[in-house]
């Protein structure tokens, strides 16, 4: 299943309590280096407590959780607060409900999300507020790869317009694009193909596609959109009651007489990955 | 496409002709009651004139003046044209990202105009001069504040501490260790940044009421402390007989053993002298902040801290420490309002902790709030509200507050998001070709 060599992220026996809830019970998990690792589940399975502390956002009651970044060697992601997780281990995450800078224009959004590399440019606001080329130099280098990823994906025509004016699928693709601009090893999706339209679907799963096999992105990606899960997926590892219960390729998961027992019988909702699990 | 672009934007002199020809007609329609007619008191009988010659003047001037604007409005915005198609595909210029609204932009130029010219024109009345310090200190006092609340999105309702830590700064300063105005001015930022900092410390994880109830307290806090610590502060006596700034070394006073403003300029001592000059202390001040809010704005931290305001939880999560942004914004508005704080005790010369009331820090917030978040020419307005309508007012007597509190209804009835809330973007991308 996964690949021979040491995997990028590994969680292990990570568990989450919110006084009596046990969120996240024992939970381990490997993620490969470009890779797309879908996280599917009921809702309140813990999906995205599970990203929340992935990325520093809380703190697991145990376990682990581990990144080998290439060039920092081993990083307790556990231990770092979020801006460090995004910032040095960069593994950046989106949000369910979307959180972008309403007011913001969307470039400004994307300048945002590179506001380390610039600060440290700026030199703490001084080489900035002289206008010294050093600063500009690398204000433009900010601005040719945001505009690079508006270009990809198709939001330079809304490059001045403030992001929250914008229809909602669109949102989706800023917040990634957004995400994209802190240069991620590891990009965690918080259902990213929620609300949007069947062709809006498609596009997305190319873009995760090419994402992971050409710029070497690992993804973990939380879905209901099985069209999605299941279609862009190397692994899937699915949640229910905060623990792990089953692992592996789609087919494999589309035929797991547990994983048809949780969403039968937990959710009304999820009929979509019965009819999936049946060839 | 490049000359289809400027075509919408000038037009052919035959064009601008017709166009001073209709004011000119415009003015001529007006001007024939307003200017060519006149009644002549003869003998106690009221008897109708004409005055030809002056109304001929009056269109001439109209014609003249319609042609000129007209070709300097071409001209600028062909200017703004050039610049903007000169600019790379990606690398977009940043520094495009001034007002695009040009009607702002002339505003705002129109009022530096009068800002700088007014103590020509009233140099002998006192009074003008000295309310319009006052509207300056408040400017100068709302930029600071748009800082921590319009950028950074912090409300903060005790920012009359800062004024308070920079005044007494000053005045102890002064008074005790004979430092001059400028030598104490940039210690008095820090002390005043530095209890930016002592605040923003504990309130990092507060937002919205919460932060507000506890810089509410800091800023009682701050005047508890000034009435009570007799020796450090005088008191309720407060600090009086502060020394005024000094023009380069210079005083501005009568004659006296030392070369004053007056004698070394071999100029008659005028008492106006020190007024006009504090006004365009003040002036300079107010203008250096603008420029430095407005282009800390456009730097990664600017950014940052709107961003903050916008979603702190998303700017974690791209990476931002909240810590140090929120702690640069409270540091940065503390200064702005510290150096506000050094200019009113040396212009009033006598400080006391009765002038650091609650009710001066809700009226800076108000200005903010009023002239609209985030926006610097709105502050300016603002504060020309608040300061000249109490004043103008003052024939009303006791019903001056209630005029005060029926505008500032109406003006947030009318436009809830303040008087100028429109937001402009720090930065522009503009593709080749574009005219925008």
């Amino acid at each position: 299943m996964s690949t021979a060599s040491a995997p990028l992220l590994s969680v292990e026996r990570l568990t989450m309590r919110f006084g009596g809830l046990l969120a996240i019970d024992d939970m381990s998990l490997d993620v490969a280096a470009r890779q797309i690792t879908g996280v599917i589940g009921p809702n309140g399975a813990g999906k995205t407590t599970f990203f929340n502390c992935l990325t520093g956002f809380y703190k697991p009651t145990e376990g682990s959780v581990r990144l080998n970044h290439p060039q920092r060697g081993l990083m307790r992601l556990e231990t770092l607060p979020s801006h460090e997780v995004a910032h040095k281990a960069q593994v950046v995450r989106t949000f369910q409900n979307i959180r972008l800078f309403p007011k913001m224009t969307v470039l400004e959004n994307l300048m945002v999300a590179q506001h380390n590399a610039l600060q440290h440019a700026s030199r703490f606001s001084l080489a900035g507020l002289f206008g010294l080329a050093s600063y500009r130099r690398a204000e433009k280098k900010a601005i040719a790869k945001a505009i690079g990823w508006l270009k990809r994906l198709e939001l330079i025509d809304k490059a001045n317009t403030a992001a929250g004016d914008l229809p909602y699928g669109m949102q989706r693709r800023i917040e990634i694009a957004r995400a994209l601009c802190v240069d991620p090893l590891l990009l965690c999706l918080d259902e990213p193909a929620a609300g949007l339209n069947p062709r809006e679907s498609a596009e997305l799963n190319d873009l995760l596609k090419h994402l992971a096999r050409d710029e070497g992105i690992a993804i973990l990606l939380i879905e209901h959109d099985m069209s999605v899960v299941m279609n862009v997926s190397d692994h899937i590892c699915v949640l229910n009651y905060g623990r792990k219960i089953a692992e592996g390729t789609p087919t494999h998961i589309q035929q797991d007489a547990n994983v048809i027992k949780a969403y039968l019988g937990e959710d009304d909702a999820d009929e979509e990955l019965h009819a999936e699990a049946k060839p | 496409m490049a000359t289809l672009v400027l075509a919408t934007h000038t037009i052919s002199p035959a064009a601008r002709f017709k166009d001073a020809v209709a004011v000119a007609f415009i003015a001529l329609l007006l001007g024939i009651p307003m200017i060519g007619l006149t009644t002549v008191d003869q003998g106690g009988t009221l008897r109708v004139a004409t005055r030809w010659p002056t109304l001929f003047a009056f269109v001439a001037v109209a014609f003249a003046g319609r042609l000129i604007l007209r070709f300097a409005i071409d001209q600028f915005k062909a200017h703004q044209l050039t610049r903007e198609r000169a600019v790379d595909v990606t690398t977009v210029a940043s520094a495009s990202g001034r007002a695009a609204s040009p009607l702002l932009t002339w505003v705002g130029w129109a009022a530096l105009g009068v800002a700088l010219t007014l103590p020509i024109f009233f140099s002998d009345n006192r009074y003008v001069v000295d309310t319009a310090t006052t509207v300056l200190i408040y400017v100068m006092l709302g930029w600071g504040l748009n800082v921590v609340v319009g950028l950074a999105g912090l409300l903060d309702l005790g920012y009359v501490a800062f004024y308070a830590v920079g005044a007494y700064t000053y005045g102890i300063l002064a008074t005790q260790f004979g430092w001059s105005f400028w030598e104490a001015l940039p210690v008095a930022g820090a002390m005043a940044a530095t209890f930016g900092v002592i605040l923003g410390w504990p309130t990092l994880r507060l937002r919205g009421d919460y932060l507000a109830i506890v810089t509410l307290g800091f800023g009682e806090i701050v005047r508890v402390i000034l009435v009570n610590w007799t020796e450090l502060s005088g008191g309720p006596n407060g600090i009086a007989s502060i020394p005024r700034p000094t023009f380069f070394g210079l005083e501005l006073k009568p004659p006296g053993d030392d070369p004053t403003f007056a004698s070394f300029f071999g100029l008659e001592y005028s008492p106006s002298h020190r007024i006009i000059f504090l006004y365009y202390l003040i002036l300079a001040l107010a203008l250096i902040t603008n420029v430095f809010v407005s282009r800390m704005r456009k730097l990664p931290i600017g950014r940052a801290w709107e961003a903050m305001r916008e979603d702190e939880i998303a700017c974690k999560a791209m990476g931002i420490n909240a810590r140090n942004v929120k702690l640069s914004a409270f540091a940065i508005g503390a200064m702005l309002g510290g150096f506000a704080g050094v200019f009113f005790a040396a212009r009033m010369g006598f400080i006391s902790p009765e002038s650091f009331t609650f009710s001066e820090s809700a009226i800076i917030l108000a200005i903010v709030v009023l002239g609209g978040m985030g926006s610097q020419l709105g502050v300016v307005l603002a504060a020309l509200v608040l300061v000249l309508l109490p004043e103008l007012g003052r024939d009303f007597a006791e019903y001056r507050m209630l005029l005060f509190g029926a505008a500032m209804v109406m003006i947030m009835v009318w436009k809830p998001g303040g008087i100028l809330a429109h937001r402009e973007p720090t930065m522009r991308y503009v593709a080749e070709g574009d005219s925008r």
